[in-house]
């Protein structure tokens, strides 16, 4: 019965966390993190600062090393491998701060990040048509771009990788309205796309209209996970962890 | 990095060459000679650009690439009897193998860390250098014997000590390093290395080893080295200590950041440069170093990304 539950689980999850112990030399940040995240849904990470939201996703990377727990892509065990095998698993990841190669030009980093799985000009096409501004922008430096042009550049060359888990560390953080509108429109179509997305942010409107869960992290624990729809019946859990709503 | 069409990139390469091809036959022996040096030098500083400039790794210990090169070929001629060509793939070898030993330890570390590493590695191999005087010959260094610097060619020979192949072997080098380094500079491994000079952390990220493409670096710019290393010990016929020490580990570097780092033509420039500032000063006053100095600061504080690296930055943004 329980190979039978384990085997039904893994067709429906895209990712697992279960019992996630991280520390920061001798402090430790996770503890005994779980998290489910299910193929195609966007599942939003929300806390106060320090709650240990960007240290999940950079465990997830390989970027912190775990000391106990496990942390499973569609079945197959990501702790322990070098974090440069984890991309090549199906796991992309979009930092805070965008992080572009500043010299490049906008060409040559989705170049980067098509060379580094072998993915041509088809993933390209279908990269810039979700980022029509791009495609004007080719030829640029991206160090000069505007926020929200870094914003998506980063988006794009991750999604070059054409992965099965995206992790965006609060891509809408300091950009202006029209252009979190679009980061917005963005993370719905990969959902369409069959995307499974994990949305780290702090903006309780974007939680509410992309997310499908929220999972409530404090203090290095997920205390619980919800419904979006649940949350907007009763806000009183974001209430309650981050004392806004 | 430049968004040149390849042939603007090659066209203005095989124009340098050219140009140094007939500066052969118009300048006077004296520069004719010196202009042989140089090429021989920026080879050396075409490797240390390539893990400088590309990379971002910071070494201070490439003279004992250039060092390694230097005495494999000069200690296989001198000790060994070997012929110029085996001397010169067996100075090559020795610069290769020591690079792959030196980045597999030294790469566990970054920035100014890397820089000491290095820089006492480079201790560790010159001080070995003095101390087994009786085959290197220690500080006083040895002589490659002229009858030795000739290479074969079945029925005729080339006499590495005549100026003209002296000065056409140099250029063979060269031009073959330039050329290699545009190659690797456009290619998709090139654009990883920047991308890792760019942010390291991120490109990982994107799935890259970037210890086992730094390593690599390490190895090819280490091999580069020890080939100008190598072509000067059979060109000039001298194997010095001097050349190992840690005054050949900043040359380098000076002339990587005076031409642009990061440019394929900038270590060439900044050699020239740096040669003949100090040949033109020193026949003025016996205080060159002064005046090199202050030229030295005026460039960084007009062109701070060096001399092609500004022209590029403000001009030419194709040059690559």
């Amino acid at each position: 019965m329980i190979e039978t539950s384990k085997a039904e689980a893994s067709k429906t999850e895209a990712l697992r966390i279960s019992g996630l112990d991280c520390f920061y030399g001798e402090v430790q940040v996770l503890y005994g993190l779980d998290l489910v995240l299910n193929k195609g849904e966007v599942l939003c990470l929300f806390g106060r600062n320090g709650a240990g939201k960007t240290t999940t996703l950079k465990a997830i990377m390989g970027l912190v090393p775990s000391s106990a727990g496990s942390i499973k892509l569609a079945g197959r065990e990501l702790t322990g491998l070098p974090a440069h095998e984890v991309p090549k698993a199906g796991v992309a990841y979009v930092p805070q701060g965008r992080r572009l190669f500043a010299e490049m030009t906008v060409a040559e980093n989705i170049e980067i990040g098509l060379m580094a799985r072998g993915k041509g000009k088809a993933v390209r096409e279908n990269v810039l048509d979700l980022f029509p501004l791009l495609r004007q922008r080719l030829r640029q430096r991206s160090g000069t771009l505007s926020g929200g042009e870094q914003q998506m550049l980063a988006m794009a060359r991750a999604l070059c990788l054409e992965p099965q888990v995206l992790l965006l560390d609060e891509p809408t953080e300091g950009l202006m309205p029209s252009m979190i509108a679009k980061i917005r429109e963005t993370v719905s179509k990969l959902r369409e796309m069959h995307v499974s997305t994990i949305l780290v942010e702090q903006r309780v409107d974007a939680v509410l209209s992309v997310a499908d869960r929220v999972s409530f992290i404090e203090n290095g624990r997920n205390r619980e996970t919800v419904d979006v729809e649940e949350l907007r019946a009763d806000p009183s859990a974001v209430r309650r962890y981050v004392g806004v709503g | 990095m430049s968004e040149a069409s390849p042939a603007k990139a090659y066209s203005l390469h095989l124009g340098v060459i050219a140009l140094l091809f007939v500066l052969s036959f118009v300048l006077p022996d004296y520069y004719h000679g010196l202009l042989a040096r140089i090429m021989v030098l920026a080879v050396f500083a075409m490797g240390y650009n390539m893990l400088f400039g590309y990379v971002g790794l910071l070494s201070l210990g490439h003279a004992m690439f250039f060092g390694a090169g230097l005495y494999g070929a000069g200690l296989a001629i001198i000790q060994l009897g070997w012929s110029v060509p085996l001397a010169f793939l067996g100075g090559i070898a020795c610069g290769a193998v020591l690079a792959l030993v030196i980045g597999l330890l030294a790469l566990r570390t970054t920035g100014v860390a890397f820089m000491i590493v290095t820089m006492m590695f480079a201790q560790v191999c010159y001080l070995l250098i003095l101390y087994f005087a009786a085959w290197t010959g220690g500080d006083q260094g040895q002589v490659v014997p002229q009858p030795a610097r000739v290479l074969n060619l079945g029925a005729t020979s080339l006499d590495l000590t005549n100026p003209t192949v002296r000065y056409m072997s140099a250029l063979v080098l060269f031009s073959l390093v330039l050329l290699v380094t545009l190659a690797v500079v456009r290619s998709r491994y090139g654009r990883v290395l920047v991308a890792i000079r760019e942010n390291e952390e991120r490109t990982k990220m994107l799935g890259y080893d970037t210890f086992s493409n730094k390593l690599i670096a390490v190895v090819v710019s280490g091999t580069v080295c020890a080939a100008s290393g190598a072509a000067y010990a059979l060109l000039f016929g001298y194997v010095g200590s001097s050349f190992a020490s840690v005054q050949y580990s900043i040359l380098p570097l000076l002339w990587v950041l005076l031409g642009g780092a990061a440019t394929t033509l900038g270590p060439l420039i900044g050699t020239v440069f740096m040669y003949y500032v100090i040949d033109v000063t020193s026949g003025y006053t016996s205080a060159y170093l002064l005046i090199v100095g202050i030229a030295l600061i005026v460039l960084v504080l007009f062109f701070p990304k060096g001399i092609l690296g500004s022209i590029r930055q403000r001009w030419l943004g194709w040059l690559p």
